[in-house]
């Protein structure tokens, strides 16, 4: 922490280290930033994670492989789904059980209803930051119509507790479907409206447009997944390229940018709930009949990969097993493990009143900008986190004001 | 590209660095291969494949260690894991607290990583294994020749030096730690 002159890069710019972090409650990845700032200018960042290390791997090779579905729910509190649906893929994929095709509908309907109201809370989240606070009071007033539809389904609005290895643990009845179609369908206009409110507006563009580019090629590089790839360019998504449970008997699109900015990350999130939508409403009115459970008796000795595509990209799950009733070993790989790096790319060079919204870009949690506080070398506090919403906020306000718009 | 191309392909090129290649299904590629041969093998897979690397996950095999780089093939859908195996050096550090609780740091010498088992990085090839070969290093205890900035992931600072919890002989060293012993 401290200011100090950089005689080697050429500028006279005292450089002071903005300290982001490190508590993070809700994420399953704390994160502590170091940005590196020549005034306005960030010119290097540092991250480090762990804060809330749980050694769920460890955890999850104490338990049987029930309990393991449970306690990798429990990794993530916004995408619940998307560990025990990986993870329930990994354990069958060691012997090659087949699940039955009701259960393959169930678990696709679950997924997409948690990709829905997860890019919902990120876009309000992303409104509020750049000042668009109605963006924000309608992604989560609509993101309550989908938590009622995942309620009326599981039960919870949030872990579920629905996967088990094999099948799904409860089935959806089929007098609950026309209500939860209705409700379904009742985003529609509203999200509409929020479409054209983010595409159109040119305020919005002058403010997320080229800012924050990750290229194709550093894409590749760092591993980037999910929407933080899809919006580089790179046409990637594991429920086309190797489909699982019912996502390819669905007919949906995989929507991909070209740009990499903040801008585009922010389309795509938006457009995929369209395709989320209309895999719901497939998966619900097709919903086939029979059984949900494979019942499987025992995971013979082996090892098993499975993938999901949560809503920040692919989560990765590698199990071995010795024939006995647990995990020997249980490998978790997180989406936000591959795409936080990429910060690295993303946020050298651009200014201090853009960095929130470049470090929101990818999707972690928001929590870590309520702790930021920037500091010179004295210790005086120059800037805390509602400072750095604000100066985000008054960066659109005056392109507002520049644009001639209310 | 075929798969039975891509499948000979790799046979045939890496024939002297293949130790075992089995196909478990369709989807699933896993190859042995030399600990020493790890960086050409992925390299061809990542750059003339256009294999995404996905992740790698250690464990500890009680004799030797044993690391999965996991690649996705994705034009093909192909899981391809490249297995290594890293034998236990015969004089292994033993953990550095045995119980006694204390919490004094120990010696940094950096004589403990001198015996951790080695294997070259793959970080200076694609950024992505970066952080995986940070937390490999710190959990399981081993070294990554040739990588940029090994220092903790995870961990926190204070955690002691030699002790790597994912190992097997790994023993609980803090005596106020209130932890999960599973069913």
């Amino acid at each position: 922490m401290g200011s100090q002159r950089h005689p080697g890069s050429g500028s006279l710019m005292p450089r002071t280290i903005v300290p982001i972090g490190p508590y993070h409650p809700l994420q399953e990845e704390p994160e502590f930033f170091r940005l590196t700032v020549e005034g306005e200018k960030v010119v290097d960042i540092d991250v480090q994670v762990g804060y809330n290390h749980r050694g769920i791997e460890k955890l999850s090779e104490m338990k049987t492989f029930d309990q393991s579905t449970f306690v990798v729910e429990r990794i993530c509190g916004i995408c619940s789904t998307s560990h025990p649906f990986a993870f329930c893929n990994a354990v069958e994929d060691v012997d090659q059980v087949e699940i039955p095709e009701r259960a393959k509908y169930i678990r696709t309907i679950i997924a997409e209803g948690e990709r829905v109201h997860s890019h919902l809370l990120w876009l309000g989240l992303a409104g509020h930051f750049l000042a668009y606070n109605t963006v924000f009071m309608w992604a989560w007033k609509l993101r309550e119509e989908i938590l009622d539809v995942m309620e009326i389904l599981s039960g919870n609005r949030n872990n579920y507790g629905m996967f088990k290895p094999g099948g799904v643990r409860r089935d959806i009845k089929s007098e609950d479907i026309p209500g939860v179609l209705k409700k379904v369908d009742s985003i529609l206009p509203t999200l509409d409206m929020l479409r054209k409110a983010v595409m159109d507006d040119p305020v919005l563009a002058a403010r997320t447009k080229g800012i924050g580019i990750l290229s194709k090629a550093e894409a590749l590089n760092y591993g980037a997944l999910g929407p933080t790839a899809r919006a580089s360019g790179v046409a990637r998504d594991v429920r086309k390229d190797s489909p699982y449970a019912a996502y390819d008997q669905v007919e949906w699109n995989m929507i991909v940018t070209q740009n990499g900015d903040v801008f585009d990350k922010l389309v795509i999130r938006v457009l995929e709930m369209y395709e989320s939508v209309k895999i719901l409403k497939y998966c619900l009115t097709k919903l086939p009949p029979g059984e949900i459970d494979a019942k499987i008796k025992i995971i013979p000795p082996g090892e098993g990969i499975g993938t999901h595509e949560a809503p920040r990209g692919e989560t990765f799950h590698y199990v071995r097993s010795d024939g006995s009733n647990r995990p020997v070993r249980h490998k978790v790989r997180a989406p936000t493990f591959m795409n936080l790096p990429t910060y690295k790319s993303t946020i050298v060079g651009e200014t201090l009143s853009d960095a929130t919204i470049i470090l929101a870009a990818i999707d972690p949690c928001y929590c870590c900008t309520e702790r930021v506080a920037v500091r010179n070398l004295e210790g005086t506090k120059l800037y805390n986190g509602e400072d750095l919403v604000r100066l985000s906020q008054e960066k659109t306000e005056s392109l507002r004001k520049k644009m001639g718009r209310p | 590209m075929k798969r039975e191309d891509v499948l000979k392909g790799l046979k045939e090129r890496f024939a002297g660095d293949i130790l075992e290649f089995s196909e478990k299904s369709p989807k699933r590629l896993y190859i042995e291969i030399k600990a020493e041969s790890i960086k050409k093998v992925a390299l061809y897979l990542y750059k003339d494949l256009g294999c995404r690397f996905n992740i790698a996950s250690g464990m500890d095999m009680r004799r030797h260690f044993e690391i999965l780089y996991h690649f996705l093939l994705e034009d093909l859908n192909v899981q391809i894991s490249l297995r290594v195996k890293l034998l236990k050096p015969s004089k292994m550090s033993s953990p550095a607290v045995g119980g006694g609780g204390s919490m004094d740091p120990p010696p940094t010498t950096g004589g403990n990583d001198l015996v951790l088992p080695e294997i070259d990085s793959l970080a200076p090839l694609f950024e992505a294994a970066n952080w995986v070969e940070r937390e490999l290093h710190e959990l399981l205890g081993l070294n990554f020749r040739g990588h940029p900035d090994l220092r903790k992931l995870l961990l926190p600072d204070d955690w002691p030096q030699g002790v790597y919890p994912l190992r097997q002989d790994y023993k609980e060293w803090d005596p106020n730690a209130i932890r999960d012993r599973g069913v």
